[in-house]
């Protein structure tokens, strides 16, 4: 047998068998589940969490709330999120029974909603205080400035870091193993379990972690591009 | 019109304003010069509340504005339109956006009427074939011409011009001055802080000169610079003059 042979056999063994490829595209759905929804509770979160603590820095002014997020800052970012994962299911819903996609879009968003809130207030922090005050001498409120001066500004300049921080949210969510869900990287283990064949399984599930990020990239540099629109001189 | 009394501001240990007193009467043209620290942009800055005063009280119109809430402050600014140094122009919205924004967001007029108006002040400033280009395509004239064009917008009482020429290149200095010009001929009351002596010869109804804190002489441009009473005042136009 030649290692063509070898390889077409060993395709045929992790993939074909007992239709195995369905504990890569099922793995990758539970994935992709995960991911979408805790880049939403991301940035909202992380908007929510930046605004309070930028208005803070430029005002004075909420500092109950910027107390409390400045504790959620500290815990979630001094923390593993494998940790934080576990103990939101095995200690915080340890006692009922809940779905575990549920739990880890929690989980992840929580976590991810810390990065985008450090990302956005440096966003919101670099734009310079005479569109603050631009804004106002027009007799614009605080709020009506944040929305539709500096806000719109400052997301366009922590874009590209947004997407690192949401291409390395979908990467993490390979963890969610840890408290069986079937993802991605879960179904590719499986499979390895089953054929005691490592190689193509998991180099399978790389290449389709791989795919998506080259993917969210390319739609990122578009944004960009179309956001850049008012640079052009 | 505005009406300033006793007043004080610190930043810190630093006293800026020393109990200034002062009138602003409508249809006047006030020109603030002085030396870099002698507070006259503060002076300034705290007639539309962009500096909250540390004491004294600022009367707009008979309304005492120091002690009005964060909602009266921002319908007041409506009426004192506000010119800076450095345009702060919004580089993220195009030209006739960055005029027709407050007010279409304030909710005086509707983005069709916004976009009439900010049109014809287009043409006022000299820059309608501008209307959908960016801030960052324009030069620092044409920047600070559109940034009156904004303020004018809001139909204010009163303008503000904080050193509007001082970030310019030279040769950009004259179409904003002329404009400030055609903005007096049309009876707008204006207060500018500037280190145009020309300008305040020219269009001020009144000079004043500000020294650490205080307004320490004042006058018709003509004895202003004629004439002028005070040793710190007489140095000072030695200088620049």
């Amino acid at each position: 047998m030649g290692l063509n042979n070898s390889l077409k056999d060993s395709f045929y063994q992790n993939f074909i068998a007992d239709d195995r490829w369905k504990y890569l595209t099922d793995g990758l759905k539970n994935t992709l589940l995960i991911t979408i929804f805790a880049i939403l509770i991301g940035i909202i979160l992380g908007f929510i969490v930046a605004i309070i603590r930028a208005t803070h820095d430029k005002t004075g002014k909420m500092k109950i709330l910027n107390f409390f997020a400045k504790i959620y800052l500290t815990v979630i970012r001094g923390t593993p999120v494998v940790v934080q994962l576990l103990i939101i299911y095995f200690v915080i819903f340890g006692s009922v029974n809940i779905n575990k996609i549920f739990v880890a879009v929690l989980a992840f968003g929580l976590n991810s909603g810390a990065y985008v809130a450090e990302i956005v207030r440096s966003g919101i922090m670099s734009i310079d205080n005479g569109q603050f005050e631009a804004g106002s001498s027009l007799g614009l409120s605080y709020r009506q400035t944040m929305t539709s001066i500096i806000l719109p500004q400052a997301f366009k300049n922590v874009l590209p870091a947004l997407a690192n921080e949401f291409i390395v949210l979908l990467k993490e969510t390979s963890v969610a193993g840890y408290i069986a869900i079937a993802d991605l990287t879960k179904g590719g283990d499986v499979i390895r379990s089953q054929t005691y064949d490592p190689f193509l399984p998991l180099i399978a599930v790389a290449v389709i972690y791989l795919v998506m990020v080259m993917f969210l990239t390319s739609l990122v540099t578009k944004l960009e591009r179309r956001l850049a629109k008012n640079d052009k001189r | 019109m505005i009406s300033v009394n006793n007043l004080n501001k610190s930043f810190g240990e630093l006293h800026i304003l020393k109990d200034i007193t002062e009138e602003i009467h409508k249809g006047e043209k006030v020109v603030i010069i002085g030396p870099s620290g002698s507070g006259k942009s503060t002076f300034l800055r705290c007639l539309n509340l962009m500096e909250i005063p540390t004491s004294g009280e600022i009367y707009f119109e008979d309304v005492d504005i120091t002690k009005a809430s964060i909602k009266e402050v921002n319908l007041l600014r409506r009426k004192l339109g506000m010119v800076f140094q450095h345009f702060n122009l919004f580089p993220h919205l195009t030209i006739k956006k960055n005029i027709t924004l407050a007010p279409v967001k304030l909710g005086i007029m509707s983005q069709a009427d916004a976009d009439n108006r900010a049109m014809e002040l287009l043409k006022k400033v000299g820059l309608a074939d501008k209307a959908e280009q960016y801030p960052a395509q324009l030069s620092g004239g044409q920047k600070q011409r559109i940034a009156i064009a904004r303020s004018l917008a809001m139909n204010p009482d009163v303008m503000l011009f904080d050193e509007p020429t001082s970030a310019l290149d030279p040769e950009m200095v004259g179409e904003v001055l002329n404009l400030m010009k055609e903005l007096a001929d049309d009876g707008m009351t204006m207060v500018v802080v500037t280190h145009e002596m020309g300008f305040a010869r020219e269009v001020a109804s009144r000079v004043m000169f500000m020294e650490d804190g205080r307004i320490v002489e004042q006058g018709s441009p003509d004895e202003f610079f004629n004439n002028p009473q005070n040793p710190r005042l007489k140095e000072f136009l030695s200088k620049v003059l």
